[in-house]
C-alpha cells in the first residue's frame, strides 16, 4: 500500500493512501472534534464540525472525508477553524431542545460533549426551536423525539444501508426538515424491525428504548409478586461498560449478585434455554436433513431478524425453525415448569429478562406468546435499563461479589453463552447436534470459521460422513444478501447449497445488539464477542446436552426433544408482514 | 347533486390507477426513474394518493419511506389533491414588504386551509411562490394565470369569489 506524507499542525505523519484527514490527525496526537461521523459508517459531513484549513486550498475542508494527500499542511485548530466549529455548534443548539438534565442521554450525549469541547459559553442565536413536535411513541421498543434529533443522519443511514430496512428517511426540507417514518406513521406504523441500531448510532437523545424500569420497580417493591429475572449472554460481556470497566469485561457472577440485591425473588438465566434452544432446533435439523425438507433450517433466535424475515422473506418461513427464542423459551418454562415445582401461583409471578436487545419488547409482546397461559416474559429491560436501575439502588458493578444464579433455571454451558457473538448458535447447535447424529461426543468443540466479523461466513462441517453446509449472517443488510442467493439457489435447482443458515440481525450479534450501552462500534462488538468465548473455555461443561438442569428438565418435565409438550411451551409460528406498514397481513 | 359530483371524482381516481401500473411497467426495477415516475403519476392524479406512493415504491424496487422523502422535499409534489383554482399568494421581498403575509394570513383564514392545503370542496389550493415579477404591482397574487395587484385583505374575497 502506497504511503502519504503530511504535516498536522507542523507535526510531520506517514499514512496509508486514502486515510481521511480525521485519522491522520489522530496519528499526528490530535483529536478533531466531530458530530455525524461515526467509525463503522460512510462519511456523510454532514454536521461540518471536522472542518480544518488545508494551506493553499480555499475554504475549510471537512476532515471526515477529505482524503490526506502528499505535501498536505493542515491545521487543525486555527482562529477560523475553531470560530466556524463553534458557530456550527451554536446553530445545531438552537433548533435542539436542550432540556438536558431530563434528557435521556444527559451525560452520554455526543453533542453535549461537543458543546463542552469547543468551548460554547453564550448562545448568541438563541433557541429557535418554535412549537415542539410530538414525540413518536408509536412503537412498543423504541422512542423517537424528533426535537432532539441534529439531522446527522447516522440512523438512516445504519438502518438502510447496514439494515437494508429502509424505516427512516430525510422527509420535508429546510426549517421543516424532519427524519421520520413513510407518510409519518411513527416507527410502531413502519417496517421498522426494533433492531435498535438507530438508538446505539444516535449522538444525541432522539431515539432511545421504551423503558419498562418503573414497572420493573413497582413489581419487586409489590409483596405479592415473585419476580424472576433471566439474563440474556451478551449482557455478561457488557454490563461492565455501563461501570466504566474496560470493554468486553466479563461480569457473569457480579451481574448475578447485582440482580439479587435490586430485589428479584429468583436470578435465572437465559443461558439455560440457550442450552434448551439448541437441543430443540438441533433434533429439528436432524430432522430436516433426514427428511431432506425445507433446507436450509434458519435460526430463529434473533427478534429484529424474525420481523425482517416476517416482512421482507416471508417466503422462507418454511425454512425458519420453530423454535422460540431463547427468551421465550424461558417464559414459558417459568410460569409452568418453574412454578410447578417451587409451588408459585403462575398468576404471581412477574418475569423480566434484561436483553441486549430493543427487539426483544415487541417479541413478549407478540399476541401468540402465552404458552403459560400468561404473558410469558411480562417485561423486558435493555441492559443500559439494567444499568440506570443499579446507579439508581446505588449498586456498582465493580464492587459485586461473584455469585452463582439460582437453581432449576439457572445452569448453563460453554455453548449458551456464545450465542450472544455471531455464529455462536451456530457453533452450539453443531456440538450438539454432532452427538445427536453420532452418538459420540465431538472433541474440538471449537469451530472457527463461524467465528469472527467477516459479514458473511460459511463452513462445512463434517458430521460423520455427512457434508453439512452452512453459514452465519450477522446484521440484516448480510442476511438480505446471503437469503437473496438462497432464493436464487431454490428458485434455479430447486435447493440451497446450504443446510444450516444462522442469522443475527444486529453487527456482530447481541453484543452489538440496540439494547447495549450507548456509543457501540464495531471494535468494541468484537471484543465483548472474544469475552464470551473466554467464558466458553473457563466452564466446566460446553455442550449443550451437558447442561444437568436441562436433562433434568426433558426427565421431569418434556420428556424429549420435539416432544408435544416441548412443541406447545417452547415452539412458535410466524406471519406474512406488509412492507408497507410491518403489520401482518390476512392469511390467503 | 353535490353528492353525485363527489363520487364521479372518486371513481375517476380509482380508473387511474391501471394507467399508473402501465406507467409503472415501463420503469419496472428502476429507482433511478422514480423523480419522473412521481412526475407522471401527479400529472394523472393532479396529487399523489398514499395508494399511489405504494405502487411505484413497490414497481421501481425503492423503499417507501425513499419515495416519501423525495416528495415531502420538492415543492412541485403534493400529497393533498388539488383545487381546481390554484391561488399563489407571493411572498417575494417587494410583495412581503407591502403586506402580502397580510392577504395570505387572510387567504388561510377564509378558505380555512393552510399553506399547501385544498379546501374540501375542492375549489380552491392555496399556495406561496418568491416572486413573480410583478414587483411594480406588490403585493401580487396568481389565481391560475391570471395576476391581480396591489391586493388588500379586504378585497381578497372579491376576487376569489370570481373562480368556481
Amino acid at each position: 500500500m502506497s504511503m502519504v506524507k503530511l504535516t498536522i499542525n507542523n507535526i510531520p505523519v506517514e499514512v496509508p493512501e486514502g486515510t481521511t484527514i480525521l485519522w491522520a490527525a489522530k496519528k499526528a496526537g490530535f483529536t478533531i472534534p466531530t458530530l455525524c461521523h461515526h467509525p463503522d459508517l460512510t462519511p456523510g459531513g454532514q454536521c461540518g464540525i471536522c472542518v480544518v484549513e488545508i494551506e493553499g486550498i480555499p475554504g475549510l475542508k471537512r476532515s471526515c472525508m477529505t482524503p490526506a494527500a502528499d505535501g498536505f499542511k493542515v491545521k487543525t485548530h486555527t482562529p477560523r477553524v475553531m470560530a466556524t466549529r463553534r458557530q456550527l455548534v451554536e446553530l445545531i443548539l438552537s433548533n435542539h431542545d436542550t432540556e438536558c438534565l431530563t434528557c435521556v442521554k444527559n451525560n452520554n450525549c455526543e453533542l453535549q460533549k461537543l458543546a463542552a469541547t469547543v468551548g460554547i459559553n453564550t448562545l448568541d442565536y438563541g433557541n429557535a426551536l418554535k412549537e415542539k413536535l410530538p414525540i413518536d411513541r408509536s412503537s412498543v421498543a423504541i422512542v423517537r423525539d424528533p426535537n432532539k434529533c441534529i439531522l446527522c443522519g447516522r440512523c438512516i443511514e445504519v438502518c438502510s444501508r447496514v439494515q437494508t430496512v429502509n424505516a427512516l428517511a430525510v422527509n420535508h426540507r429546510g426549517f421543516d426538515t424532519v427524519i421520520t417514518t413513510a407518510f409519518n406513521a411513527g416507527l410502531g406504523n413502519s417496517v421498522c424491525i426494533n433492531c435498535g441500531q438507530c438508538v446505539v448510532h444516535c449522538p444525541v437523545g432522539a431515539l432511545y428504548e421504551k423503558s419498562a424500569v418503573d414497572e420493573v420497580w413497582d413489581a419487586i417493591h409489590d409483596p405479592d409478586k415473585f419476580v424472576v429475572v433471566q439474563e440474556a449472554p451478551a449482557v455478561r460481556v457488557q454490563l461492565g461498560e455501563e461501570f466504566d470497566m474496560p470493554t468486553g469485561s466479563l461480569v457473569s457472577g457480579k451481574m448475578h449478585a447485582a440482580l439479587r440485591r435490586l430485589g428479584f425473588d429468583a436470578v435465572l438465566e437465559t443461558n439455560f434455554t440457550a442450552d434448551l434452544t439448541i437441543l430443540e432446533e438441533g433434533t429439528e435439523l436432524i430432522g430436516r436433513l433426514t427428511s431432506g425438507k425445507n433446507l436450509p433450517l434458519i435460526t430463529s433466535c434473533s427478534p429484529g431478524w424474525i420481523k425482517f424475515m416476517e416482512t421482507f422473506f416471508h417466503d422462507m418461513i418454511p425454512h425458519m425453525s420453530t423454535a422460540k427464542s431463547p427468551q421465550q423459551m424461558f417464559g414459558a418454562l417459568a410460569k409452568t415448569y418453574y412454578a410447578e415445582a417451587k409451588g408459585i401461583d403462575p398468576a404471581k409471578i412477574v418475569s423480566v429478562s434484561v436483553m441486549p436487545c430493543t427487539a426483544k419488547k415487541f417479541e413478549c409482546l407478540r399476541p401468540e406468546m402465552n404458552a403459560s397461559g400468561h404473558r410469558d416474559v411480562d417485561y423486558v429491560l435493555t441492559t443500559r435499563e439494567l444499568g440506570r436501575m443499579m446507579r439508581e439502588a446505588g449498586l456498582d458493578i465493580r464492587e459485586m461479589p461473584d455469585e452463582p444464579a439460582d437453581d432449576l433455571l439457572g445452569d448453563y454451558t460453554g455453548a449458551a453463552t456464545i450465542f450472544g457473538a455471531t455464529g455462536g448458535v451456530m457453533e452450539a447447535a453443531v456440538r450438539s447436534a454432532y452427538r445427536l447424529v453420532t452418538g459420540r461426543e465431538l472433541e474440538d468443540v471449537e469451530i472457527k470459521p463461524v467465528r469472527g466479523l467477516k459479514g458473511i461466513k460459511e463452513a462445512e462441517i463434517d458430521i460423520d460422513g455427512t457434508k453439512v453446509k452452512v453459514a452465519v449472517a450477522h446484521s440484516c443488510g448480510q442476511a438480505r444478501a446471503l437469503l437473496d442467493k438462497v432464493r436464487d439457489q431454490i428458485a434455479k435447482d430447486g435447493k440451497s447449497e446450504y443446510q444450516f443458515i444462522e442469522v443475527m440481525a444486529c453487527p456482530g450479534g447481541c453484543v452489538g445488539g440496540g439494547g447495549q450501552s450507548w456509543g457501540s462500534n464495531i471494535a468494541k462488538r468484537a471484543r465483548r464477542g472474544e469475552s464470551l468465548y473466554e467464558e466458553d473455555r473457563s466452564l466446566p461443561w460446553r455442550r449443550s446436552h451437558e447442561n444437568p438442569s436441562v436433562q433434568a428438565l426433558y426427565e421431569k418435565y418434556l420428556e424429549k426433544p420435539n416432544s408435544e409438550k416441548a412443541h406447545k411451551l417452547l415452539h412458535t409460528h410466524y406471519y406474512k408482514r406488509s412492507t408497507v406498514d410491518g403489520k401482518v397481513l390476512p392469511n390467503k | 347533486m353535490s353528492e353525485k359530483q363527489c363520487h364521479c371524482a372518486e371513481v375517476q381516481e380509482e380508473e387511474l390507477y391501471p394507467r399508473l401500473e402501465e406507467v409503472i411497467m415501463e420503469h419496472r426495477g428502476k429507482g433511478e426513474d422514480l423523480i419522473m415516475v412521481l412526475h407522471k403519476a401527479q400529472n394523472l392524479f393532479g396529487y399523489l394518493p398514499r395508494k399511489a406512493q405504494e405502487m411505484v415504491a413497490e414497481g421501481l424496487n425503492v423503499s417507501l419511506n425513499e419515495v416519501y422523502g423525495v416528495i415531502t422535499f420538492y415543492n412541485f409534489f403534493s400529497t393533498v389533491p388539488q383545487g381546481r383554482n390554484s391561488v399563489k399568494v407571493c411572498l417575494g421581498t417587494a410583495c412581503y414588504v407591502r403586506g402580502s403575509q397580510e392577504v395570505l394570513d387572510k387567504a388561510q383564514r377564509e378558505l380555512g386551509i393552510k399553506v399547501g392545503g385544498t379546501t374540501e370542496d375542492r375549489r380552491y389550493s392555496l399556495d406561496v411562490v418568491r416572486c413573480i415579477g410583478a414587483c411594480g404591482l406588490a403585493p401580487a397574487m396568481l389565481v391560475n394565470e391570471d395576476v391581480y395587484g396591489r391586493i388588500k385583505p379586504p378585497h381578497l374575497m372579491d376576487v376569489l369569489e370570481k373562480y368556481e
